[in-house]
């Protein structure tokens, strides 16, 4: 009986382990890989004989990568403030309030959110060029919204139906209005929530790459998903392998701390846009 | 709906009443940024317009959707989606549950390993497959290497650029890269599973697989159908992986990239409008299909009273 128990523990961490190599390995790889320079790129060790920074000097100084990440911050913050400022209104009269077509709204804005991209594209180009807004930042962030924004209502949404009625009670009888409930009394509450519902909004923002590619044009425009993807050499065989790493590198370990520190607050944003609704 | 049904007190007013102000602004710029451009998106399949000549073109009615039809890459392109999200969503659904039960149980260090979980997800899809590019790469990728090493191959595989390897490279990064939001989602719903019910089939003396199939499997299956229908509805848009991966071969080309290479690299806005339009329809009709096999109620919840 015990040698069974024995087996079936030495089996649960074998899988454990399995499970972390997996999940952890490429990054690893990326990690090694971006410290080697010249021949040793092409040699499978697991450590790089002569570490070496040279890989990130470069990306900062020979690309402009470092205009890459300003400009994917800068579209992030931006693209997620403004949904979040839309949204909390908006998920207020969504969550609480009865009215006709209230339904059909929260389904709209669902099926925006699971739209295919490529779908508005040629519209949207029509709009950004429209609005002289090609190959901007701020053409590019209006775009996003069109993931961000479905996705902080539905979420918002699923929270503002769980405040307390008592709330808005009292504060109607002190005389308070809808924009008091939802800025001075419910938006302090739902501070966590809106944490969440900003840092998932924030990670499709840094990540997306198909509009990026589409709507912006120059190198200092870039932001960091297409700079990444376009990191190229003479020819197909040339890719500086060293500097791709040493970028990915760069770029994700700030999103895996991020992650990490508010793995509780991402689930529960997940959770709440998924099964709540 | 829940208009006007008894208590209609002074709350419910004062809701009412702040509706037009409070929902427009956002109705308004989701018209802006993605009802108008799907309507222009549809209108320009109509037409021969092109990337130069958007706003002087010709209405054609259907034939570019009749060109679409008889384009053999594009049957392919949707043959590969449609093959990439049922392929990769039925792996990562079947891998999340397996990860999402071993995450369940009593481990030491459980917040640790949840985190580790994590990283695929974290990381941007056109970052994960550069990397993922790189290890697999024919002459110095280290998948290669270790599968020589291990005597599983005779020779280095060209895993982007064999026609026969290339989607299930796709598939395989695509696996790696979305298992954690299963693995999330999948653990959320099996920890609101009450105890007292696994307490009560061990005293029972239950066999652990009747316990799988008879309390977890029904207790969780509708947040697992939420996943899946997610999933699925991202897989069929899938853009980033065969671009960086494969570019725009046509072992791998999905429907968005077909799509993206008529209207952009081509500048043929009027047939690309129709294969986008296409995708459109398929996403529709997967999602229908989706809705009533899982027979699943979103956007339902009344609201608080």
């Amino acid at each position: 009986m015990r040698a069974v128990r024995l087996i079936g523990r030495a089996g649960l961490w074998l899988l454990v382990t399995l499970i972390v190599a997996y999940s952890a390995f490429p990054l690893l790889w990326a990690t090694v890989s971006s410290l080697k320079t010249g021949s040793a790129l092409f040699e499978p060790s697991l450590w790089p004989g002569h570490a070496s920074l040279t890989n990130y000097r470069d990306i900062f100084t020979v690309q402009p990568f470092g205009r890459n990440i300003l400009n994917s911050l800068a579209v992030a913050t931006g693209v997620v403030t403004v949904s979040l400022g839309l949204s909390v209104t908006a998920a207020y009269a969504l969550g609480r309030a009865a009215f006709r077509g209230r339904r059909l709204l929260l389904l709209t804005v669902l099926s925006v959110s699971m739209f295919p991209q490529v779908a508005v594209l040629s519209g949207l180009f029509e709009v950004i060029r429209w609005l002289g807004l090609y190959n901007s930042l701020t053409g590019l962030g209006l775009t996003y919204l069109i993931f961000t924004l479905p996705f902080t209502v539905w979420v918002l949404t699923a929270f503002m139906r769980s405040m307390p009625r008592e709330l808005e009670e009292s504060a109607l009888v002190d005389g308070a209005g809808p924009w008091r409930i939802v800025f001075g009394i419910f938006l302090p509450l739902l501070g966590p929530a809106l944490v969440s519902t900003g840092l998932l909004a924030f990670i499709a923002a840094w990540n997306e790459f198909l509009f990026a590619l589409t709507f912006t044009l120059t190198a200092d425009r870039r932001t960091v998903p297409p700079a990444i993807a376009s990191m190229s050499g003479a020819s197909a065989y040339e890719l500086p392998w060293g500097h791709i790493m040493a970028a990915s590198v760069v770029v994700t370990v700030p999103l895996i701390a991020l992650v990490l520190a508010f793995q509780r607050r991402i689930v529960a944003g997940l959770t709440a846009g998924a099964v709540k609704g | 709906m829940s208009g006007g049904t008894g208590t209609d007190g002074p709350v419910e007013r004062m809701r009412r009443r702040a509706v037009p102000l409070f929902v427009l602004p956002m109705a308004a710029v989701l018209a802006l940024v993605a009802g108008w451009p799907l309507a222009r998106t549809l209108w320009f399949s109509l037409t021969d317009a092109t990337l130069a000549t958007l706003d002087d073109h010709a209405v054609i009615g259907l034939e570019n959707y009749y060109w679409l039809g008889l384009d053999p890459v594009w049957w392919r392109a949707v043959g590969n989606t449609l093959l990439f999200a049922g392929v990769s969503v039925t792996l990562e659904t079947a891998l999340g549950f397996a990860l999402a039960l071993v995450l369940n149980r009593r481990l030491p260090l459980r917040g640790v390993l949840r985190a580790v979980v994590l990283i695929p997800w974290a990381i941007p899809t056109v970052v994960s497959a550069q990397m993922w590019a790189w290890m697999l790469h024919d002459l110095y990728g280290v998948v290669n290497t270790i599968l020589l090493a291990l005597g599983l191959i005779a020779a280095p595989l060209a895993w982007t650029a064999d026609p026969a390897l290339a989607l299930p490279a796709v598939i395989a990064v695509d696996v790696w890269k979305s298992t954690p939001f299963m693995t999330l989602l999948i653990l959320a719903a099996l920890q609101l599973v009450p105890g007292e019910l696994y307490e009560a089939a061990r005293v029972d003396g239950v066999p652990a697989h009747r316990v799988f199939l008879d309390i977890t499997l029904p207790l969780v299956w509708p947040a697992v159908m939420v996943a899946v229908i997610f999933r699925t509805l991202d897989a069929l848009r899938v853009f980033d992986l065969m671009y960086v991966l494969t570019g725009n071969s046509r072992e791998t080309m999905s429907m968005s990239v077909y799509a993206r290479q008529h209207l952009i690299e081509f500048q043929d806005v009027g047939y690309g409008s129709a294969a986008s339009s296409a995708l459109v329809l398929v996403v529709a009709l997967v999602t229908a299909l989706a809705i009533t096999a899982g027979r699943l109620r979103l956007g339902d919840g009344e609201p608080e009273r």
